[in-house]
């Protein structure tokens, strides 16, 4: 746990730590299985079925139904095994961060060129 | 003895896969990163390594939250990468140096660390990446291995300071391996970038430029901020700086910048790429 004292939370931003990785274990398992392509595939054949075979949360099963980012990771989820989930939806890390960030995808892309413009190369 | 050549960093988002997959080294949007490894190739082939030490993470490929190690040590005889989720073409195999990776336990373990050893191991985009970019084109690489996983997926992740010193322990390894080997260390991740949350997208280029300033001459200087601290600055997925950090210790005590890249945004990462020379 951190010391909110110390650590003061940092905005639009959670730590996967400890707390995280309990509550979010069956999600996060559940991605991890998606490394198999037949798992994919059975995901997307039965997505009901595959998520109850993991036993997911209320909380998990509904972020996964609404494709919610967010509330999969307040539901412990944690991005490197989203990713994998993402990909079977067609998403890319830029249609992620707009999902979380309420931006379009086209305003995300340029939310990060943006970042770039000041900078001299070399 | 074994002669450590320099240090390489370089960034690893996946992307970089596949824009040398599609051949876009030269587009608008990818020029600007590629051509920071033009003199990655002609220094490596100055330095002629043949065993790399690679500090890297795991993206949730070898391991899982059911079993996963703060720091891990390959000691296969070969590596392989495998289907990371989005079903992509798999990368080119490694051979390993398992007497190295013993040799680099035992000092570890010597130094009062305690790794993870790893007989099997599979190897994500974070290995590869940086293989692909530093000689590319290359039926087999050029080098054998010794790969070294930092857990930076589930905090409690190892401090900056504790990053340095096991690098460092690294280095007295090397030093003290007895073969002719020429050894390059490899640092892989960053720089500052956030995938997750509603901060999504954050980068910090004056982070970015302090790590890029202080690694070769004051390494300690980036110790003095908390993983916590180094989240803030750098984003989530910025503690992968610790990739580097890690790697610098493993260089040695003093080092000269040779070369630098720097540029945002690569996907969602403010990419880096740096070289330094033992001095």
């Amino acid at each position: 746990m951190a010391d909110p004292e110390r650590d003061p939370p940092i905005p639009g931003t959670t730590l996967f730590d400890g707390d995280a990785a309990v509550k979010g274990y069956a999600l996060n398992a559940m991605c991890y299985s998606f490394n198999d392509t037949a798992n994919r595939q059975a995901f997307v054949d039965d997505e009901a079925a595959y998520c109850a075979k993991f036993a997911l949360t209320p909380a998990q099963r509904q972020a996964v139904a609404d494709r919610d980012v967010l509330g999969m990771i307040a539901a412990g989820g944690n991005i490197y095994y989203l990713a994998k989930l993402a990909g079977i939806f067609g998403l890319n890390v830029q249609d992620v961060g707009a999902l979380q960030t309420g931006r379009t995808v086209a305003e995300f892309k340029q939310f990060l060129l943006d970042q770039g413009k000041e900078l001299a190369h070399g | 003895m074994a002669e450590i050549v320099g240090a390489y960093f370089t960034s690893h988002v996946p992307a970089i896969g596949g824009a040398i997959h599609r051949g876009d080294q030269q587009t608008p949007y990818w020029k600007p990163f590629f051509d920071g490894f033009v003199r990655v190739h002609e220094w490596l082939a100055e330095v002629k390594p043949d065993v790399a030490v690679v500090f890297n993470n795991d993206h949730g490929l070898n391991f899982f939250l059911d079993c996963l190690p703060t720091f891990a040590v390959g000691a296969a005889a070969e590596y392989h990468n495998a289907d990371e989720g989005w079903g992509l073409p798999l990368y080119k195999p490694f051979a390993g140096h398992p007497d190295l990776s013993w040799h680099v336990i035992e000092t570890l373990v010597a130094d009062e660390f305690d790794p993870a050893t790893c007989q099997k191991m599979l190897v994500d985009h974070a290995l590869s990446i940086p293989f692909e970019l530093a000689w590319p084109e290359v039926d087999a690489w050029p080098v054998k291995i010794v790969p070294i996983a930092i857990n930076t997926v589930q905090h409690p992740l190892p401090s900056a300071k504790r990053a340095l010193a096991f690098g460092r322990s690294v280095h007295r390894a090397l030093a003290s391996w007895p073969g002719a080997e020429r050894v390059v260390v490899i640092g892989t991740g960053g720089l500052s970038h956030q995938l997750d949350g509603a901060r999504a997208g954050f980068m910090n280029p004056e982070y970015d430029r302090f790590c890029l300033d202080h690694l070769a001459n004051d390494p300690d200087a980036l110790t003095h901020h908390s993983i916590h601290e180094i989240v803030r600055l750098s984003g989530t997925q910025g503690v992968e700086v610790l990739n580097w950090i890690a790697a610098r210790g493993a260089l040695g005590p003093t080092a000269r910048e040779v070369h630098r890249n720097y540029h945002i945004p690569i996907s969602n990462t403010a990419a880096a790429t740096l070289l330094l020379d033992p001095v």
